[in-house]
């Protein structure tokens, strides 16, 4: 755990009913000082509501959220050093772009000739210098994009919390708008909180990422933590794509455990904190796995198919229990793939799996 | 969508209706128009084309009076229309704007009432209840009757107006800072601008056109332009009347139109960044 003084955002068992419903359930979560922070989950497992809550447009029913040290839980928004990048973008229609940016510095005071000062600097920031006289609407969505980043960054905000700021984009522009967020996290050191349903987003951005789901976090990570070490099912199988083996769990010590595939092989592997003897998960990733000669490595099965993805190559495999594995190829000359109906072996490096709980 | 459209020219005998509704609707008030320009005491025999109805209206025998309750009107019209609009802009805030509270649709239902409660009970609810409180009818009693009644149709437009903004621009401007009441001042106000423009316009009109509630709550020696109308028909019909109506008309019909279009044109300046964000 990082010390006291490095957490920007300290949210401490925060639960948001809504009615009878829960929309978060005794959430934690250290959000550290300079982090770019994600927040991924599915749809409806409240990221939003989690953001909005920091930015103070939802009351908790209980829990304290502590912004470097003071709790801002019982603040209204304007009262609240933090800005909100928002879905929709929401710029003020009926002003300029200069105008949308400044709005904030007016607010907190500054004078016409500073705040002037300060817009230009953010506009520069964002590549937007040369639209600062433009309505919302004579505006691309991506540019619109920026001013909505450039009027949220403008006043300096401690913590700057993005709600899926790029999904009204298109993939090439999405692509770039990343790499930018990212430049400008580092460039203005402010803590950044990203809510986005998209794991490869999350991968790519983050510093650490919490995987929620039903408003519960699952587990805080680094990208690779999460994708390499999940710690149940959920995030193995929400985070990139995985085999989940049916196996039987023999014996568990040191964080490592026994199982016994699907014919009998028995691996030791890594195991998730709460594995337990008896049936079990192995999580196994398609990259990880290799296609061998019938009768050699771990487990046998049946090609059911070939799935073509342009760099790569799925297989499916369907093993003799009837379970189907994927394997994942890199497209080459080289490669021999397999024909439908072959039987076939599949090996992977024990250190490569790894025993899940539910 | 589903269902196909019925082509009501596919029905005997509704296209000839339709006509003579229109012509009915519309004859009087044509030949009204028509009979304004004529040079003759006469109202129903045409001499020849003049202006010498309006003329008389402006400068005639009885122009002071007419003068005198054209300002009325005029200026009853716009304190009404002003108080009227101020009332309403408050209460679409309370209702759109305040989150759930106990009564909500009670209320909704209570501000939109006066639009059907036949009018002459209205006015003489409202005579009562001026005697009731001691109130002497005058400029005064008009001008209250006149802010209550068209509070509704200043609503209306501000209503319909503020439920079209998103509570996310509002949100933006709290997040940047600004108060609740900032927030109403430099975002959402401006953005209801042209409701506003329009409840005010609909409820001008409304109030210059008014002559039922007038009549019951003016006093004696008052008069606003229609009820001045009217006594004057009682007289005896003379083309000045004509001439009036027909400026009374077409000050309300560029009202209604202007408070038409600018209800219209913002929404559409509206749609455009709204669907712009989403499309992209
Ligand atoms: N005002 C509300 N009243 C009742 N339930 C709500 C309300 N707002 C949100 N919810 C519920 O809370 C849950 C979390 O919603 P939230 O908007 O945080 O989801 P999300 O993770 O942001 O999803 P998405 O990726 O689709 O935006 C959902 O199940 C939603 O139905
Ligand atoms: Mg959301």
């Amino acid at each position: 755990m990082a010390d006291q003084n490095n957490i920007a955002v300290d949210i401490r068992n925060v639960t948001k009913m809504y009615g009878a419903f829960s929309a978060l359930e005794k959430v934690n979560l250290d959000i550290r000082d300079n982090e770019f922070f994600t927040l991924l989950g599915p749809s409806g497992c409240g990221k939003t509501t989690l953001l909005r809550t920091i930015a103070g447009f939802e009351d908790i029913t209980q829990g304290e959220i502590v912004l470097y040290g003071q709790n801002i839980a019982n603040l209204l928004p304007n009262e609240r050093p933090v800005n909100t990048v928002f879905q929709q973008y929401a710029l003020f229609p009926h002003m300029n772009v200069t105008q949308n940016v400044m709005f904030g510095l007016l607010r907190l005071g500054q004078d016409k000739t500073s705040a002037k000062f300060r817009v230009a600097e953010v506009l520069e920031l964002v590549q937007l210098t040369k639209f600062a006289d433009r309505m919302p609407n004579q505006l691309s969505g991506g540019q619109q994009q920026r001013v909505a980043l450039a009027r949220a960054l403008a006043p300096s905000p401690k913590v700057l919390l993005l709600d899926e700021p790029l999904s009204a984009l298109d993939l090439k522009l999405r692509q770039a708008v990343r790499l930018e967020l990212q430049q400008i996290q580092h460039q203005t050191g402010i803590t950044f909180v990203f809510v986005t349903h998209d794991q490869e987003e999350a991968l790519t951005m983050s510093d650490r990422i919490a995987v929620i789901k039903g408003g519960q976090v699952q587990q805080v990570g680094s990208a690779q933590e999460v994708y390499e070490a999940p710690k149940n099912k959920f995030v193995a199988d929400f985070i990139g794509e995985t085999n989940l083996l049916d196996v039987r769990v023999t014996d568990l010590h040191d964080g490592k455990g026994s199982c016994i595939l699907p014919g009998g092989v028995q691996i030791t592997c890594p195991a998730a904190d709460g594995a337990h003897p008896g049936p079990g998960h192995l999580s196994v990733r398609p990259e990880r796995i290799a296609i061998t000669s019938p009768n050699e490595g771990l487990v046998q099965g049946k090609v059911k198919r070939h799935i073509y993805l342009g760099t790569d190559m799925h297989v499916e495999v369907t093993l003799m229990d009837s379970e189907t594995v994927t394997v994942r190829m890199q497209n080459s000359s080289q490669i021999q793939i397999p024909e439908a109906g072959q039987t076939i072996g599949l090996e992977f490096e024990a250190d490569a799996a790894r025993l899940l709980v539910d | 969508m589903a269902s196909k459209k019925v082509d009501l020219r596919r029905f005997p005998g509704f296209l000839p209706l339709t006509y003579l509704c229109l012509f009915l609707l519309y004859a009087p008030l044509v030949i009204v128009m028509i009979y304004s320009f004529n040079d003759s005491a006469s109202i129903t025999r045409w001499d020849s084309l003049s202006l010498r109805w309006y003329h008389d209206v402006f400068f005639g025998v009885e122009a002071p009076k007419f003068r005198a309750a054209t300002i009325n009107s005029i200026t009853i019209a716009l304190m009404a229309a002003t108080s009227a609009t101020i009332v309403a802009i408050m209460a679409a805030t309370a209702m759109l704007r305040s989150g759930r509270f106990r009564g909500k649709s009670a209320s909704f239902a209570l501000i939109n009432l006066p639009l059907m409660v036949p009018e002459i009970v209205t006015a003489v609810a409202t005579l009562i209840f001026f005697s009731a409180i001691g109130f002497t009818a005058g400029y005064l009693t008009i001008v209250l009757a006149h802010i209550v009644f068209c509070i509704p149709f200043a609503y209306l437009p501000i209503a319909a107006r503020m439920q079209g903004i998103e509570d996310v621009y509002e949100q933006a401007a709290q997040d940047l800072y600004a108060t609740r009441f900032q927030a109403f001042r430099l975002v959402l106000l401006p953005l209801m601008t042209p409701g506003i423009l329009s409840g005010f316009l609909l409820a001008f009109i409304i109030s210059l056109d008014d002559f039922i509630i007038t009549n019951f709550v003016k006093g004696a020696g008052i008069e606003t332009l229609p009820t001045a109308i009217y006594g004057a028909v009682r007289q005896g019909i003379k083309p000045n009347i004509m001439a009036i109506s027909t400026l009374l008309l077409v000050v309300s019909v560029v009202f209604v139109a202007l408070s038409y279009f600018v209800g219209r044109m913002g929404e559409k300046n509206n749609d455009e960044t709204s669907t712009k964000g989403d499309l992209i």
